[in-house]
């Protein structure tokens, strides 16, 4: 059995980082990502339990890791080597329990909650965060029974997605797929928690303007959640800033009202909030907007686009950015930050929280959003595979995963 | 010698290339053996004193109306509108023809003691006129008197203070205009009659109009029943107008009409050879085209609009009338037919047309797409009486370079709605249905239309709607030269080449088409048989 190892090779970061210039992903080959035989690991209990990868996707921020640009803030979050993919549709050949506590047989398809809070290390009392369910809260991620590792896929004692061996997950972490979702329909379940988690932190209230920026993999499961999960209860007018034409096609079907390239994004959120315009910036603006790229650019356009007292939902992995902040003191603006999944409270009056992946789950199929899974490629071509994740919006793609079901894989 | 008539000319081998304009360029095309071209006729003679002619209209007025003398008196209440940077096009030489009827009606009006005079541009929805342009249009000596004590003012159809509801006429279109113009002991109104729309009650209902007036003409119903724009009879545009402008007599509001008519003397020295028959240019009209095509090949597009903007026409006013509406405007409809005229044989199957830098809403600015398209179809296309010149079904091909590019400070709206409203639809009905009050009650744009120097937001819909007719009527729409994605946008066809073009006509109108070439400007009216 195969799995990508990423080490601490600063070598082999810095040349990774010098050959991102021509394009993230491209220095594959020469940075810190091996492809090495493998085992499962051990299982540091008995409420773990070995997951084999089926599918696992290329996330933004393991292409930010791979290049060398994530901020140094995780530094201490993460521990080498490490096995990267945390976003994993897999089977557990032996079975487990789920994260409910109820059985699952042996043979069941699940995905992964990678987020190791106090659960998976073994922390009792649980810290308030995730005694609330908010795991993604959780400080505890550099101690307990687990060596540092904000998520599975970054922690070098559970393995990670991008492997045919099996990684191990614990029983808190695990979600079966219903039988009606297929392998891409799933492997989309753990951005679109994300996504969900991000539309119900927004505050987005009935009739509200809500902008977002960028349409990638997070952009689109954005629009996805807005439109199914916030729409119901509060019906807002969706606009999007999408760079290519098959993003915003893709927007479109998922429900965003007004698709726009990127310069035309201030001036349809102006339109549609019937705002004045004063020195280049808008006076009124959109309520709320998503910035789902983490650039300083998209968060300076973020800023320009809001209203006085709107709110930026930060979606997309930032690392160090310089931004000018006068706008966010004069409007009174609310910048907050999107990340992972947890437990959530339904917008919807009388009904009980759910897991962000529970929602997920549900939206995944009735959105379709295994569609946005453009590419599948074996473990061996992982350079191709970083290199078209890394160019996906260009190359008409969103989702670039790696095929861990047949070994000769293939590609669409 | 009386100038020669409008002339179709049949082509043959021995035709020489006939020009095509194409935006701020122009080029030479050989047209197939058996096509035809329709040239304007030659400039009428002027008047011989023009200023004698004003007083002679203004003393000796047309209809059930008193000399203007008769009706100035001290005490009263005076209000001179006139018509905007929109005509004539391009602009005239100096003394502009408003400078020369609006100073003899001051002379008059100071001669019999009125002081509460006050001038007013009919903008509707257009763009407010920059200082240049009004000193332009109406003379320094004028300007200077007025505009400094706030009495030259720019009509404004989105101020509330400044606005009166007339009522409704009896088919219930809501007649609201200028409040000081329809308050007035009397209201004269100065009017360049470029074409055969322009003028008569449509003068007032319009220019003078608030958007809640306009919009119950400027609308996709209306624009398609006007076949054409210059056949007041067969312009539902017009029969509206006249409807408005007759309840707004019988509102008792006093209005003395007075309208212009000019030749077609439309470009200076140097330029001539644009208005010639190229049979007959001479070497020196085909010097002119060489030196002016490399040159203008050679600068940027925006270096070549600036010289073409700065060209003012040596245009010359043909006749004068004065006094009640109607009697006036039937007067001036059969001196622009005279001057512009052209009696064709027959429809055809594809109609060409270059198209210039200008039309009338992008003086001293950009020709953006929508103008590119409203200038063929709602201009060009229109310019017919009887029958349109291309037959039902056939194809009109325009050449130009149509650009994505807005002038910003004019159009502002212009930039959204071919973004975002024509990304969506072309249909005008679905745009006037799901857009049109959008933009038109957008707080920006009519900031930047009352306080700035944009039209108005609601201006690019009523473009769009001009083209309607011709939508209908066309199989197809061709644009050479253009940019790609500015013509798709457009919902048009593009094609490199008039040859291009002309094969691609053929899957629509089938092998061996008519074709005829509409060779303007100089602007001709076609009648078509």
């Amino acid at each position: 059995m195969k799995a990508l190892v990423l080490e601490r090779n600063l070598p082999r970061f810095a040349a990774s980082r010098v050959a991102s210039i021509l394009g993230s992903g491209r220095g594959a080959g020469i940075g810190p990502l091996q492809l090495l035989d493998a085992d499962a690991p051990d299982r540091p209990s008995d409420d773990w339990y070995p997951l084999r990868p089926l599918l696992s996707g290329i996330c933004g921020s393991d292409l930010a890791t791979l290049d060398g640009r994530t901020s140094r803030y995780f530094e201490d979050m993460v521990s080498f080597p490490f096995v990267p993919g945390h976003e994993v549709v897999g089977i557990l050949d032996d079975g487990g329990v789920d994260h409910a506590g109820r059985p699952l047989e042996p043979g069941t398809r699940a995905v992964i909650e990678p987020v190791l809070g106090c659960a998976p290390r073994h922390i009792h009392p649980l810290c308030a965060q995730c005694g609330a369910g908010h795991t993604g809260r959780c400080g505890n991620l550099a101690s307990g029974a687990l060596s540092p590792g904000l998520q599975t896929g970054f922690c070098t004692d559970t393995g990670g997605g991008w492997s045919t061996a099996p990684l191990i997950a614990h029983a808190s972490q695990l979600h079966a797929v219903p039988d009606a979702l297929s392998d891409q329909d799933a492997v989309m379940i753990e951005p679109t928690a994300c996504a969900v988690h991000a539309v119900l932190s927004a505050g987005v209230t009935s009739g509200d303007v809500v902008a977002v920026i960028g349409a990638g993999t997070l952009g689109l499961t954005t629009i996805a959640a807005l439109h199914s999960v916030i729409r119901p209860t509060a019906p807002c007018t969706v606009i999007v800033g999408a760079k290519h034409a098959r993003q915003r096609e893709l927007a479109t079907t998922l429900g965003a009202d007004h698709v726009v390239p990127p310069d035309q994004l201030s001036r349809t959120v102006r339109r549609q909030a019937g705002s004045l315009v004063l020195g280049g910036r808008l006076t009124e603006g959109a309520d709320v907007v998503f910035d789902c790229v983490g650039s300083a650019a998209s968060l300076t356009e973020a800023l320009s686009l809001l209203r006085p007292r709107g709110r930026v939902v930060l979606v997309g992995m930032p690392g160090k950015v310089t931004v000018d902040l006068a706008p966010l003191w004069h409007r009174e603006l609310t910048l907050v930050g999107a990340y992972a999944y947890g437990s959530e409270a339904s917008p919807a009056p009388d009904s009980p929280d759910r897991r962000s992946f529970e929602l997920a789950i549900d939206l995944v199929g009735t959105a379709g959003l295994g569609r946005l899974v453009s590419a599948l490629y074996p473990l061996e071509r992982y350079e191709e595979a970083l290199a078209h994740a890394g160019a996906a919006g260009r190359r008409g793609a969103v989702k670039v995963a790696f095929d861990l079901r047949n070994p000769k894989g293939r590609t669409r | 010698m009386s100038p020669r008539p409008g002339f179709v000319l049949d082509v043959d081998q021995s035709t020489p290339p006939t020009l095509f304009w194409h935006g701020e360029r122009f080029t030479l095309e050989k047209l197939p053996e058996g096509s035809r071209v329709i040239y304007a006729p030659e400039p009428m003679e002027a008047l011989s004193d023009p200023q004698a002619a004003i007083r002679h209209a203004l003393t000796h007025p047309e209809g059930d109306q008193e000399p203007l003398p008769s009706l100035l008196f001290a005490g009263m209440r005076l209000t001179i509108a006139f018509d905007d940077i929109s005509l004539p096009l391009p602009p005239m030489e100096r003394p502009d023809i408003r400078q020369m009827v609006i100073e003899q009606v001051l002379d008059m009006a100071a001669e019999a003691g009125v002081d509460d005079v006050e001038l007013i541009v009919a903008l509707a929805l257009h763009r407010r006129m920059t200082e240049p342009e009004l000193r332009h249009a109406v003379g320094d000596r004028v300007y200077d008197a007025f505009a400094p004590n706030g009495l030259l003012t720019q009509h404004d159809a989105e101020d509330p203070d400044n606005l009166i509801y007339l009522g409704q006429t009896d088919h219930g279109e809501d007649v609201e205009i200028n409040k000081r113009a329809a308050e007035s002991d009397l209201l004269i109104y100065v009017n360049i009659n470029l074409v055969a729309m322009d003028g008569g009650h449509k003068s007032v209902a319009t220019g003078l109009a608030s958007y809640k007036s306009l919009r119950h003409h400027h609308n996709p119903a209306t624009m398609r029943k006007s076949k054409s724009f210059m056949d007041q009879h067969k312009s539902e545009l017009h029969t509206a107008n006249w409807r408005m402008g007759r309840l707004i007599r019988d509102s008792g509001v006093k209005v003395f009409q007075i309208e212009t008519t000019l030749n077609t003397d439309t470009f200076p020295d140097g330029f001539k050879f644009l208005q010639k028959r190229e049979w007959e240019w001479k070497a020196k009209d085909r010097l002119a085209y060489l030196g002016a095509s490399k040159a203008l090949d050679r600068v940027p597009a925006r270096y070549a609009r600036q010289i073409f903007h700065s060209v003012k026409a040596p245009h010359r006013m043909t006749s004068v009338q004065a006094g009640e509406v109607e009697a006036v405007h039937a007067i001036t409809t059969a001196n622009v037919w005279e001057q512009q005229g052209v009696i064709v044989e027959g429809q055809t199957d594809i109609l060409t047309m270059g198209l210039p830098y200008i039309s009338p809403y992008n003086v001293n600015s950009i020709l953006n797409p929508i103008l590119v398209a409203c200038l063929g179809l709602g201009y060009f296309f229109n310019l017919y009486r009887n029958k349109p010149l291309v037959r039902e079904g056939g194809v009109l091909i325009m050449t130009h370079p149509t650009p994505w590019e807005f002038n910003p400070v004019h159009h502002p709206s212009y930039i959204d709605f071919f973004e975002q409203v024509l990304g969506e639809t072309t249909d005008a009905n679905v745009m006037s249905e799901q857009y049109e009050e959008g933009f038109a009650t957008d707080p920006w744009y009519i900031h930047l239309y009352r306080t700035g120097h944009a039209y108005h937001g609601v201006h690019p819909f009523y473009m769009w709607y001009w083209c309607a007719h011709a939508l209908e009527h066309l199989g197809a729409v061709i644009i050479v030269g253009g940019d790609p994605k500015a013509v798709h946008r457009l919902g048009f066809r593009a094609a490199s080449t008039l040859a291009d073009a002309l094969e691609m006509a053929s899957d629509v109108v089938g092998p061996s088409p008519t074709l005829t070439h509409l060779h303007t400007p100089p602007i001709l009216m076609a009648d078509v048989q």
